[in-house]
């Protein structure tokens, strides 16, 4: 059971992006505490991947607040982020394509020899070395990630969210491209990480991945967040009215 | 059964490209080099590979190959800049007044060393600043690239002509003219040592990469091929300043050499011209280009915007900084280019690097710059000016009229991007 008494981790309150004339979001507050998942959940367009985009910097807000650790943060792009050991894995995944996967997993936070040239080797051994964990049958190191498949791509792209020792972890659909296999392992490597303190935003429309993996889960509908739950207090079918109807059920808010 | 065999023996081919670890678009670039040259050679009657043809080719193509360097960084991270011949010829212009009018009016005086290191210096930190300029509007300002410089186009051409109200400036400084071509050459024993350093530079890096390899536990090449790939590259470097060694300084220059000296030519006495300083510049620009390209930061981020601006911009990249970097980085190197030209001709003159822009976007282009981005590389742009100036040389030498060759060379441009399209298809990385 994740202590829900201290300050959390992050806590996005009252966020509201606008994109001309479209509310993206609409005033929506969440919190994050260390060692949860906190699963986001919503039709297509109800503004999930907006809202985390503004705790990654991708996005500005055009209102609210984000405190990490009870602090109020600036975030203005995804270098602020990076600083406050925020990682994301985005649904479009934000890969060079043109680069292998190793300049892809280190892209902005290269090793470099002591004369200040990237080691490419290194480089290389590391990246080895991570997805040896994440997704053992991945052996193209040498060709550009554009050369890889739908699934090898997503693995690069969670490689380099888990490598760099994140303390907040945003995952936007990143089991989208997986096979069952691969699935089972992110499944599993998100528990570890939970295990490690690591807090995280997992988007995802797999009810029963929800249900399997969060903690609490909230519900967004155009724009507005339709509600908080502990997943264990509800059943699918509860989430799934929330997600269809935007529709609380009785008792169980969080 | 006739598919199968064909496929067989071309396996066989690739096996062996395949282990020397050969760049097959090199390879194909150089063939058409290669062929380009043969083919002149034998409709000048040998007139084409002659040592001083060579040697003029080589001069030539230095100016236009600077830039090309500089173009690719440009290209790959999706930006065009059309400014450049601009550029250089205020440069050039800027270069050329500092030597003959500001420095003068300052005291120091026509023949001081300082005139060419000052001058030299103030010109490329004008082509920097202008193309940091550039950079600003495009990056932080976002007016697109083409418009920038097609602008910068029109407004420097007429700067250069304002700063020297139209006159042609010169002679330049001694010094200065040095970096022009046959102007100032390292001569035969300077080039040999020269040499032996490059063979020795160039086995070394092999034997480096080899040894990095092993030492992160990767599959390395048998050693046979690297010991091929050493002697490949040692008979390359060689056969150029052999060559280049070949062309002999004329006889009445020599002895108005040993005039100066106030000695007596001895009989029979002949002196190679070597390696033109010029072109020592330009493998100066292409090492530290390429080494910049390949093994830095500065590098990697050109490439991966070019490959997906967004990737970069959420990786922490500042794209907008970057642009502004690629663009000084595209008018140092106009500056120095602006050196070379005017240095080969000795002044500067109104229409010095007029369509340069052109050539300059060919050579990167045909050198297999993707103009969608996040491809393209050092050598093979300064392949594409040789490309280029060998077909306009050879041309000219064959006798072919001015407007045909240009009609030549604007159908090769096409044809070169069409053939890199087929090419990428085939090997499926476009
Ligand atoms: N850059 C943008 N410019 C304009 N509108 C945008 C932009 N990004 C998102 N939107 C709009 O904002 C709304 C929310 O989009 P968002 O991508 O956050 O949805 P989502 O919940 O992540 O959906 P999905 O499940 O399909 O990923 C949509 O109506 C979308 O059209
Ligand atoms: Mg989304």
């Amino acid at each position: 059971m994740v202590d829900r008494t201290g300050t959390p981790l992050v806590e996005m309150r009252d966020v509201s992006v606008s994109f001309g004339g479209i509310k993206a979001v609409d005033h929506v507050t969440v919190d994050l505490f260390p060692g949860e998942v906190v699963g986001l959940l919503g039709h297509n367009g109800a503004g999930k991947s907006t809202l985390i985009k503004c705790l990654s910097g991708a996005y500005k807000m055009d209102a609210g607040e984000i405190y990490i650790d009870g602090e109020l943060v600036d975030i203005q792009n995804p270098r602020d982020a990076r600083a406050q050991n925020i990682e994301t894995i985005y649904q479009t995944l934000a890969l060079a394509d043109n680069l292998d996967a190793a300049s892809n997993l280190f892209l902005g936070r290269e090793l470099v020899t002591p004369l200040g040239f990237v080691n490419d080797a290194q480089m290389e051994a590391e990246t080895r070395k991570i997805m040896g964990r994440l997704n053992s049958n991945f052996k193209k190191f040498k060709d550009p990630v554009k050369a890889l498949s739908g699934g090898q791509r997503q693995s690069v792209a969670i490689a380099r969210a888990v490598y760099f020792n994140a303390r907040i972890l945003i995952m936007d659909e990143p089991t989208a491209a997986l096979g069952p296999q691969e699935t089972q392992m992110v499944a599993e490597l998100i528990n570890q990480l939970k295990e490690q303190g690591i807090g995280i935003f997992l988007i995802e429309h797999d009810v029963h991945s929800v249900m399997d993996l969060c903690d609490r889960a909230s519900v967004m509908k155009n724009g507005q967040l339709v509600g908080t739950v502990n997943v264990d207090e509800v059943t699918d079918e509860d989430i799934l009215s929330m997600i269809i109807l935007g529709k609380n059920p009785e008792a169980a808010t969080a | 059964m006739a598919d199968a065999s064909a496929s067989g023996a071309s396996t066989g081919r690739k096996n062996i490209l395949k282990t020397l670890e050969f760049d097959t678009r090199l390879l194909g670039m150089v063939g058409a080099f290669i062929l380009v040259c043969i083919v002149f050679n034998i409709l000048t009657d040998g007139r084409f590979l002659t040592p001083r043809n060579v040697f003029n080719l080589t001069i030539q193509t230095v100016s236009v190959a600077i830039m090309a360097t500089g173009m690719v960084f440009v290209i790959v991270t999706r930006q065009i800049d059309l400014s450049v011949g601009s550029l250089l010829a205020t440069c050039s212009a800027i270069m050329a007044m500092t030597q003959t009018q500001i420095l003068p009016s300052m005291g120091i005086d026509y023949g001081s060393g300082l005139i060419a290191p000052v001058a030299i210096i103030v010109g490329l930190v004008s082509g920097g600043l202008i193309g940091a300029f550039h950079g600003w509007l495009v990056g932080y300002l976002t007016i697109p690239a083409f418009i920038v410089t097609l602008g910068g186009l029109l407004v420097w051409r007429n700067v250069a002509w304002y700063l020297t109200n139209g006159q042609t400036i010169g002679p330049l400084d001694d010094n200065f003219q040095l970096l022009g071509g046959i102007g100032g050459t390292m001569g035969e024993t300077g080039s040999w040592i020269f040499g032996a350093i490059a063979v020795v530079a160039a086995a070394y890096a092999i034997w480096q990469a080899r040894r990095a390899r092993i030492a992160h536990e990767f599959p390395v090449k048998p050693i046979w091929a690297e010991f091929v790939l050493m002697a490949l590259s040692a008979a390359l470097i060689l056969g150029f300043i052999a060559t280049l060694n070949a062309y002999d300084v004329p006889s009445r220059v020599l002895a108005r050499s040993f005039e100066a000296r106030g000695e007596v030519m001895p009989e029979g006495f002949t002196q190679g011209y070597g390696i033109p300083f010029s072109v020592l510049l330009l493998i100066a620009v292409a090492v530290i280009m390429t080494l910049v390209a390949r093994r830095t930061r500065l590098g990697r981020y050109i490439f991966a915007t070019g490959g997906n601006p967004d990737a970069a911009e959420l990786s922490g990249i500042n794209t907008r900084m970057l642009t502004v970097k690629v663009f000084a980085i595209m008018g140092v190197l106009c500056a120095l280019a602006g050196l070379v030209a005017s240095a080969r001709l000795s002044f500067h003159s109104n229409d010095i690097g007029t369509l340069d822009e052109l050539r300059v976007i060919a050579a990167a282009v045909i050198g297999g710059t993707a103009l969608a981005g996040g491809i393209g590389t050092i050598y093979g742009a300064i392949l594409g000016a040789l490309i280029m100036q060998s077909l306009q040389s050879g041309m000219a030498m064959v006798g072919v009229d001015a407007p045909f060759q240009n009609i030549v060379v604007g159908g090769v441009l096409v044809l070169a991007v069409l053939i890199d399209i087929i090419y990428r298809k085939r090997t499926g990385d476009a």
